[in-house]
């Protein structure tokens, strides 16, 4: 349960922690971390989509991109991986 | 291309229900060492009835199947079980987490040094006093010693962030300064909840539930202490008194929608302040399992249907506290359509002047005799159930 020291760097590449579990949900998703016991809600499938491919995209920017998000979207979507990352819901990826 | 499809509001979704709760409540046993005179679950002696080790496997097989996250844990006092610990090694081994309510009777330092190893399960010891005095007038003598050597134990393991979990009454209202500081000495999460007339807690609510004055008193104090106190959001019937949105926490029921409760029988109720037949979608042992009971009961659906805001349709608060909660209307015998017994609006007083009849209990495991004055009753570790009631010695 280490504290996140991490700032959310959009150019990189983030990953779910291994202790998040994802719930698709109609609105969206639920996600849980069983190690901060933290719930959080994913208000619409967009932002599921980036969250699960993540991985898929050198990048958090390149993997909004890919779930159809343009440069004019992008601002709200950036600040909502920032606020997981903040919660450490998110940490960094490999890549 | 990129248009974010419109998703109704989360409360709107919520109250439509989910395909599978969010948490819920799960009480192991009937059995407790204690018979806190406002216990919501009327417990005391154990159900000769209750899940055996097994079954209670296969129901967090189907909580992990249904990505029930983590599951809150009571009683009874859920510690009493013989199976207790091996229950909460195999739920969270399948990816249930496990919060446990507990009076801090075998939280030993073997048990503290046990848990503080573990990263899936959270400790929450009650408490309804920041003095002795105060907790044992409720909890029963001997209570306030035995929650806080338990915490004494947790700390001295070095469990983080264990919980102090209050029930707020008449009489402790004034200690919330002094319950934050308790918390924070222990390095705890400091968590206050309803007083409920759920239980034995409808026999005492008239005289324990906080004044109008002391609602008030209570509601500045949430505000101002924010997201560092939990309340399980159980204050929402109070968020007319303020700017919407002031109270931390999703203010709705979630009865049946988001959450419900799993008693030491299996039977499923619309949420833990409701064990009555009133309230009860169906049992997991005769009703094809958990799943089944939350997604087709007839209780349930109708639960998530547009409720009807009734005598509250007329009030410019009913948004910010739909009517309130509605297991504390059902047990003071108010109408369910109307307005909450603790109403900040004050037309729960009005409706509790007039004529009502307070439901009787459906379920009752209350300890014959009431407290024993003597102090906590030690309970001996049950490996089977007892066949009937009165072959269990509760002593």
């Amino acid at each position: 349960m280490s504290a996140p020291a991490v700032t959310f760097d959009p150019d990189r590449q983030w990953r779910l922690h291994a202790q998040v579990a994802v719930r698709p949900e109609p609105f969206g998703a639920l996600l849980y971390h069983f190690g901060t016991r933290k719930l959080s809600f994913l208000k619409n499938r967009t932002i599921v989509e980036v969250i699960t491919s993540l991985t898929d995209h050198p990048d958090a920017r390149s993997a909004c991109r890919a779930a159809g998000i343009d440069e004019t979207q992008m601002t709200p979507y950036l600040h909502a991986l920032g606020v997981l990352v903040a919660s450490n819901m998110l940490v960094p990826g490999e890549g | 291309m990129t248009a974010i499809a419109p998703v109704p509001r989360l409360v709107d979704q919520f109250e439509r229900g989910l395909d599978a709760p969010i948490c819920l409540t799960w009480e192991l046993t009937y059995a407790c060492n204690l018979s806190c005179v406002h216990c919501l679950s009327s417990s005391g002696k154990r159900d000769p009835g209750e899940l055996t080790t097994r079954q209670c496997m296969d129901i967090i097989d189907e909580l992990e199947r249904m990505q029930v996250f983590y599951v809150n844990i009571g009683g009874g006092e859920p510690t009493v079980r013989s199976d207790f610990w091996e229950l909460v090694d195999y739920a969270t081994a399948h990816h249930v987490g496990v919060k446990f309510s507990t009076n801090g009777v075998r939280i030993t330092p073997e048990v503290a040094a046990k848990l503080a190893a573990s990263d899936y399960v959270d400790v929450q010891i009650s408490l309804d006093g920041a003095t002795a005095d105060v907790n044992d007038a409720v909890r029963g003598p001997g209570s306030f010693a035995m929650a806080t050597r338990a915490l004494d134990n947790l700390r001295a393991a070095g469990f983080r962030d264990a919980k102090i979990s209050v029930v707020v009454t008449r009489h402790n209202v004034g200690q919330l300064d002094e319950f934050k500081a308790l918390a924070d000495s222990y390095g705890a999460t400091l968590r206050i909840t309803r007083l409920r007339p759920s239980g034995r807690g409808a026999d005492v609510w008239d005289e324990l539930h906080p004044t109008a004055a002391q609602q008030v008193e209570l509601y500045d104090w949430l505000v101002a202490h924010g997201e560092g106190v939990l309340t399980g959001d159980s204050f929402f019937h109070l968020s007319g008194l303020g700017e919407p949105g002031a109270l931390a926490g999703l203010n709705l029921c979630g009865a049946g929608r988001v959450v419900c409760l799993i008693d030491p029988v299996g039977d499923v109720y619309a949420c833990p302040f409701a064990i009555h037949d009133t309230f009860l979608a169906g049992n997991i042992l005769r009703d094809n399992g958990f799943q089944h009971v939350w997604q087709n009961s007839e209780l349930f659906c109708e639960l998530r249907e547009p409720q009807s805001a009734g005598a509250c349709g007329s009030c410019g608060h009913y948004d910010a506290c739909r009517g309130g909660c509605m297991a504390a209307k059902f047990f003071t015998g108010l109408p369910l359509d109307g307005p909450d017994p603790e109403c900040v609006q004050g037309y729960g007083e009005s409706a509790l002047a007039a004529d009502r009849d307070k439901p009787k209990p459906s379920v009752d495991h209350s300890r014959s005799g009431g407290r024993t004055p003597k102090g906590p009753v030690p309970l001996t570790l049950l490996s089977a159930p007892p066949k009937k009631f009165c072959n269990e010695s509760p002593v």
